[in-house]
């Protein structure tokens, strides 16, 4: 049976986790078709066409879609969807707030964040913030599944000539309406799919301090994180929060500062390639898993590196 | 109006989960059980409500086995005025939670059902949203500010990138996010108190569901363990190895 993939996008370009998405559909299976639901999204309906290996894109253009309410689009998403063996969309916060709604109206139970692909029905994921890895297999005829997209290598985002087809199906459930929104602009990459992160904890003292760690990161061309304690002290926005129930990140090089490595913090970063530890406490269980750690006063340490960068980078 | 509140019975934050030497699931012998913490923070939530005097009546409710009364008498104890408990020793799997919390909800009415974003033991995120779908209601998932304005409530969300704020009908479904509130403590005269609160236990056959599994465990391992590595003397010894030994720089 076929699998639909829904696209994560802002309406006018396609979000690279899409791509990591398609990566896991096509571990459960060949014939892979793309959703693209929102409003005035040709063009995403266009670079969807290009990603290696989908079949055919539909895009579902419509007001309703147009800023992803779960009402609407779960309506949409179910109905397009009821046919197809599986349903895949990227664990980010559209995928967690849609999907569920999708399950429900097709009476199947939903995979949260898998990490693996077993078989057509059979799915790896983390449960209790990562200190145990599930092996759950699915009975349902739909199989309804959020990704973990850290967890699976991106398919090429050209190569492919899929067919791309409207459908006009509206569903406006009436029960929601958007307000407003309130997103961070940055030039830095962004957290989930960054090479470089650097994070800082309740030991940055102020959101003020997190200069000191923007600048590494401007040199090394790296995002920026937190720990959900200075994410709550005001230090910085609640997105930056990496984590159990924040992002999660894994990318190449992972840098804490300050913070101390709380299991809801190593969920959400414990896969990083290499991690780097700065704090003053050595005994911090962030040092347990650090392959290098630094004892050091952060205000004295983070300046340093980042004039020791300057000579190497 | 009414609130419901769900609530549920999981391992407490603190513990340092084990996997079964078997492998069919981790150990929760005589480990410290608490209420999920983001239950915490949808009871508050509630209890705030009816402090502004917008909640009239908090009713929660708990699906599990006979102990998770534990976790209703402490939502009593910190505000909440009357409990359900759906009593079940069988595994309840988000959708099925969901079809029961929509039994219940069929029955109280309530205008607005707070709960949790996620479950920290399957780390689901799944059964507000299911719930809400089942009852063709509107959701605010994730939300860092509730203003419920009359018959409406404008719900602010944690969503990648930052905030968003949707406008919901009521009654609506509101999953809470870790800056909703900070949840307070029990005093002890309230935690007697809570003991004489009604406390009705229910079945799932009672609300016509059926509790069957629709996935199965195969097999929960432990994860792989990260080695530790070494302790760097200075700066100048991490950028050296993060250039030529990790090359990741
Ligand atoms: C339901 C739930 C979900 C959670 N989800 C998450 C999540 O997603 N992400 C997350 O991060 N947390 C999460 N947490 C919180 C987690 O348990 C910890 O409380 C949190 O990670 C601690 O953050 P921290 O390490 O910054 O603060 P702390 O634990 O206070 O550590 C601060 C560290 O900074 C060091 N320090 C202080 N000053 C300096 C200095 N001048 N120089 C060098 N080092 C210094 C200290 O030695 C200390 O180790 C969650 C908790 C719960 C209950
Ligand atoms: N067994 C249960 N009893 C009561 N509430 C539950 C139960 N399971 C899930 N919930 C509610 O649903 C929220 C999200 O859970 P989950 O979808 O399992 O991550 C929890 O925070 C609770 O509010």
């Amino acid at each position: 049976m076929s699998i639909l993939v829904i696209a994560e996008h802002d309406n006018s370009s396609l979000d690279q986790a899409t791509l990591n998405v398609v990566a896991a559909a096509k571990a459960a299976g060949s014939d892979i078709d793309v959703l693209v639901a929102g409003e005035n999204c040709g063009a995403v309906g266009e670079e969807a066409a290009k990603i290696d290996g989908v079949n055919k894109v539909l895009v579902a253009d419509n007001a309703a879609y147009g800023h992803f309410l779960a009402e609407n689009v779960s309506a949409l998403v179910a109905e397009v969807g009821k046919d197809y063996g599986h349903i895949f969309a990227s664990a980010g916060t559209n995928g967690k707030d849609t999907m569920p709604r999708v399950a429900a109206l097709l009476d199947v139970a939903q995979v949260s964040d898998i990490i693996r692909v077993e078989s057509e029905d059979t799915f790896v994921r983390p449960i209790y913030a990562g200190n145990a890895i599930a092996t759950v297999k699915s009975a349902d005829s739909t199989k309804v599944i959020t990704v973990r997209t850290t967890s699976f290598d991106p398919v090429a985002a050209e190569g492919g000539s899929a067919s791309v087809e409207n459908i006009d199906s509206a569903h406006d459930a009436g029960v929601s309406e958007f307000v407003s929104e309130d997103k961070a602009e940055s030039d830095r990459p962004d957290l989930g799919s960054a090479d470089i992160v650097i994070s800082g904890g309740r030991g940055m003292q102020n959101g003020e301090n997190f200069k000191i760690l923007e600048q590494v990161a401007d040199l090394l061309g790296a995002a920026v994180g937190a720990s959900r304690a200075a994410v709550d002290a005001g230090f910085v926005p609640n997105d930056m929060q990496v984590g159990q129930t924040g992002k999660i990140v894994a990318p190449q090089l992972y840098i804490a500062v300050g913070i101390s490595g709380a299991i809801q913090h190593l969920a959400g970063m414990g896969d990083s390639k290499v991690i780097v530890a700065i704090n003053k406490d050595e005994e911090a269980p962030i040092f347990q898993v650090a392959d290098y750690g630094l004892v050091a006063d952060l205000f004295e340490a983070v300046p340093e590196l980042e004039s020791k960068l300057k000579e190497v980078v | 109006m009414k609130v419901l509140v769900a609530v549920k019975r999981v391992i407490d934050y603190n513990v340092k989960v084990r996997v079964k030497p078997d492998n069919t699931g981790v150990d929760l012998a005589n480990v410290k059980m608490a209420m999920n913490p983001f239950c915490e923070i949808a009871v508050e939530e509630a209890v705030r409500l009816k402090e502004k005097g917008i909640a009239s009546e908090i009713v929660v409710v708990s699906i599990g086995p006979k102990a998770s009364q534990e976790q209703i008498r402490t939502a009593l104890a910190l505000g909440a005025d009357r409990g359900i408990h759906v009593e079940t020793d069988e595994e309840v799997q988000s959708l099925e939670a969901a079809k029961l919390l929509k039994g219940v909800v069929e029955k109280e009415e309530p205008k607005m059902v707070i709960m949790g974003k996620q479950s920290i033991d399957t780390d689901n995120n799944q059964t507000g949203q299911m719930l809400a779908a089942l009852m063709g209601w509107g959701q605010g998932t994730f939300a860092s500010e509730v203003a419920v304005d009359g018959e409406k409530v404008n719900v602010t969300r944690e969503v990648d990138g930052g905030l968003m704020t949707v406008g919901l009908k009521l009654p609506a479904v509101v999953t809470t996010d870790l800056r909703l509130n900070e949840p307070r403590y029990a005093s002890l005269p309230n935690i007697m108190k809570a003991k004489k609160k009604p406390l009705e236990s229910v079945a799932p056959a009672d609300l016509g569901v059926e509790v069957a599994p629709r996935l199965s465990t195969l097999k929960v391992e432990a994860p792989k363990q990260r080695e530790a590595g070494v302790k760097v003397e200075d700066v100048a010894e991490l950028v050296d190895k993060l250039k030529n030994e990790a090359k990741v720089i």
